[in-house]
């Protein structure tokens, strides 16, 4: 934020400004002092926007074309495909978007892990963040059930049917949500209701999660407070747009190639072909950016135990900020957790493989042991490293970065700054 | 520019996993060279001509298209057949239409925006007609089956006596690639089951290649200009990201910090 109150240039623009401060708002925007040391990792924001718009503008045209009906939606879909204009762009576009959607998320959310983003003073960041990542799968996975597929409809069966857990009442919320006694027609289209509705929800924490970034300003790869705005940061614009842009245009020639040359391989075979009650697939897996959390809830004998182990894996990252009770923010300065947290990374890929194999022998027990794994890390290495851990100096400053110097004085090293 | 490596890095591992995931779902499935595949792939005209060919008169006796029209078949990135040929085509299919004025259904010739005839009117009657096996219709085939076109090309040619042992009841058969080894689609495709216009030898490979290009093409009838636009995009990307990074690297050079 610039010191100087921002005054428009022309007369309008002052007149209107006066009555509605857009212009102050777009002023703060691109001033907003960015810490310059920012790595490729944090440009991960701007490409979830990209994506999240992406998502919004595809899905609008698509909406145009399909037809939310259980006898029809997978023949409108096949008409979007073969005879609309550019149908197929648009729709291969939408479905790898999803993907390309959570792949940005989940690097986002383990740089956050990385760098202790979510730390004091950006709890509300963080937990906004874990709203926008529940609904991005309660969208994903009602979006996946649009086609009316095999796997649209078996999916369906199976995640509605885990509320049927709930002691009591859970055949009856079951019935509730699906608007009938199986998933049917009614289910379809509330789904795709709930499916319309989600992303604008999602388009407003954003904005949240925008707004309190904006109080306390980004945290850096170094993790320490600093003056803002200072010769530590840089003004938004043009710096931090052009370097965002770069990543962006990277990421999108990933995103390209998914989505021009292998537009099915993260989808599933099954789902091409149309939705039949009578018939269940040999193997009903997710997409698999939710595999993790299905391994999780597989690998509960219980089926209720099973639906709170996974609710609780994502819920879990809500009370991040307070099970972390280290200080230190970054983890280049924190040996230990450093380690950890690539077991972690390691861990959730496991799970996520196991996620995908059918639940049994040697799959189920790694399945098991990753589940553990995952809830110690939160539930017990996590509070427990912040006491023992011995950390490594900070630095003083982010344009100091601290050296071989154990003795905690930092060195400033010019070559360092080129 | 190191994270940048890392990133690729990433994303390579990545896509090698997700392969890795599909590739271990099944017994190894025949291979054969794809025109199709590849970042120009095109489909050969004359396989695709000829896989109509092949669908017509020996497939579509059960199996339906239901998501085709005759249409298609002169649409560009298809068969091409001229708009006559693609006429001709149609009209030597009978179409139920109607109701007219007088409230009766007729038969006439079938025009360019009829859908393909269907063999049987309704699923019962297929499987009534197919021993309790549904012939699924064909449209999205090749993409509907995990190893897409070289599994079709693989049932095709998969057909063998069953190992002893194994007893397989009346109208069920033996075939290699099949999931669970068990058909109830008798053998399709011979030696000189159709003869080419073309004057290609009609092997069973041959035959099974081309059927499976076919049914590529009606699974993914847009699949030539994705792969034209797809490098366009692409390359379009590529420099866009060099201007964009010199860019960078200029508007970074104001201030001592690296990017």
């Amino acid at each position: 934020m610039s010191n100087h109150e921002y005054v428009p240039k022309s007369k309008f623009g002052k007149w209107f400004n006066d009555r509605l401060p857009l212009l102050t708002l777009g002023n703060h925007l691109a001033d907003y002092p960015t810490p310059k040391n920012l790595n490729y990792w944090w440009t991960f924001g701007g490409i979830l926007t990209f994506c999240l718009i992406t998502q919004i503008v595809t899905g609008l045209t698509l909406a145009m074309h399909y037809i939310a009906h259980a006898d029809l939606a997978f023949e409108s879909v096949e008409h979007i495909m073969r005879d609309v204009n550019y149908g197929w762009l648009i729709r291969y576009i939408h479905s790898n978007g999803a993907s390309m959607f959570f792949l940005a998320v989940y690097i986002h959310i383990f740089r956050s892990l990385f760098y202790g983003s979510y730390k004091s003073p950006r709890e509300i960041i963080w937990i906004i963040g874990i709203m926008i990542y529940l609904l991005m799968m309660a969208a994903a996975f009602m979006g996946y059930v649009l086609p009316w597929g095999q796997m649209s409809f078996w999916g369906a069966t199976v995640i509605t049917n885990l509320f049927s857990a709930i002691p009591f009442v859970g055949e009856g919320i079951v019935q509730w949500l699906w608007g009938g006694y199986s998933v049917d027609n009614p289910t379809l289209t509330r789904f795709f209701t709930l499916h319309y509705l989600i992303p604008f929800l999602i388009l407003g924490l954003v904005v949240l999660h925008i707004w309190a970034l904006h109080v306390p300003g980004n945290n850096n790869p170094v993790g320490i407070d600093i003056k803002k705005p200072s010769k530590d940061t840089v003004p938004f614009h043009p710096y931090i747009v052009i370097k965002d842009g770069f990543a962006l245009l990277m990421f999108m020639i990933v995103f390209a190639f998914f989505v021009f040359y292998s537009p099915n391989i993260l989808g599933h075979a099954d789902n091409y072909i149309e939705a039949n009650p009578m018939v269940t697939p040999a193997h009903i897996v997710p997409e698999w950016y939710l595999l993790p959390f299905y391994a999780i809830l597989r690998s509960i004998p219980d089926k209720l135990m099973g639906v709170v182990a996974m609710l609780s894996a994502i819920l879990i990252l809500a009370a991040l900020p307070w099970l972390d009770t280290s200080k230190i923010r970054s983890a280049v300065f924190r040996p230990l957790y450093k380690q950890f947290y690539w077991i972690l990374v390691a861990d959730v890929i496991i799970l996520g493989y196991v996620g995908a194999m059918p639940a049994e022998g040697l799959y189920l027990l790694v399945a098991r042991v990753a589940t553990a794994y995952y809830f110690i890390h939160f539930l017990i290495i996590l509070p427990v490293l912040g006491f023992k851990e011995k950390t490594m100096p900070l630095p003083l400053s982010i344009t100091e970065p601290v050296l071989e110097s154990s003795l905690g004085s930092s060195t400033i090293k010019k070559e360092s700054l080129n | 520019m190191k994270n940048i490596f890392k990133i690729t890095y990433l994303t390579i591992l990545l896509l090698a996993t997700t392969y890795q995931v599909k590739a271990e779902e099944k017994v190894e499935l025949l291979k054969t060279d794809w025109s199709f595949k590849g970042l120009f792939g095109k489909f050969d005209r004359g396989s695709l001509q000829r896989g109509y060919q092949v669908y017509t008169e020996v497939c579509a006796s059960c199996h339906s298209m239901k998501y085709l029209s005759y249409r298609n078949l002169s649409e560009k990135g298809g068969p091409e057949f001229s708009i006559e040929q693609a006429k001709a085509i149609a009209a030597s299919f009978e179409i139920t239409d109607g109701p007219n004025n007088d409230g009766e259904m007729f038969q006439r010739p079938g025009k360019l925006s009829d859908r393909f005839v269907k063999p049987y009117e309704n699923v019962k009657e297929a499987q009534a007609a197919n021993g309790g096996a549904y012939p699924p219709d064909m449209s999205v085939l090749a993409k509907a089956r995990s190893g897409g076109v070289d599994y079709i090309y693989s049932v095709l040619l998969g057909y063998e006596d069953p190992p002893s042992g194994i007893i397989l009841d009346d109208g069920v058969y033996y075939n290699k690639y099949m999931y669970g080894n068990n058909i109830k689609m008798s053998q399709p495709l011979y030696d000189g089951s159709v003869e080419y216009s073309d004057g290609t030898v009609a092997t069973e490979e041959q035959m099974a290649k081309d059927v499976a290009t076919f049914l590529m093409w009606t699974a993914e009838p847009h699949l030539e200009a994705r792969h034209k636009m797809g490098f366009k995009a692409i390359l379009y990307l590529i420099i866009l990201t060099i201007l964009v990074y010199f860019s960078m690297r200029k508007i970074w050079s104001r201030i001592e910090s690296k990017v």
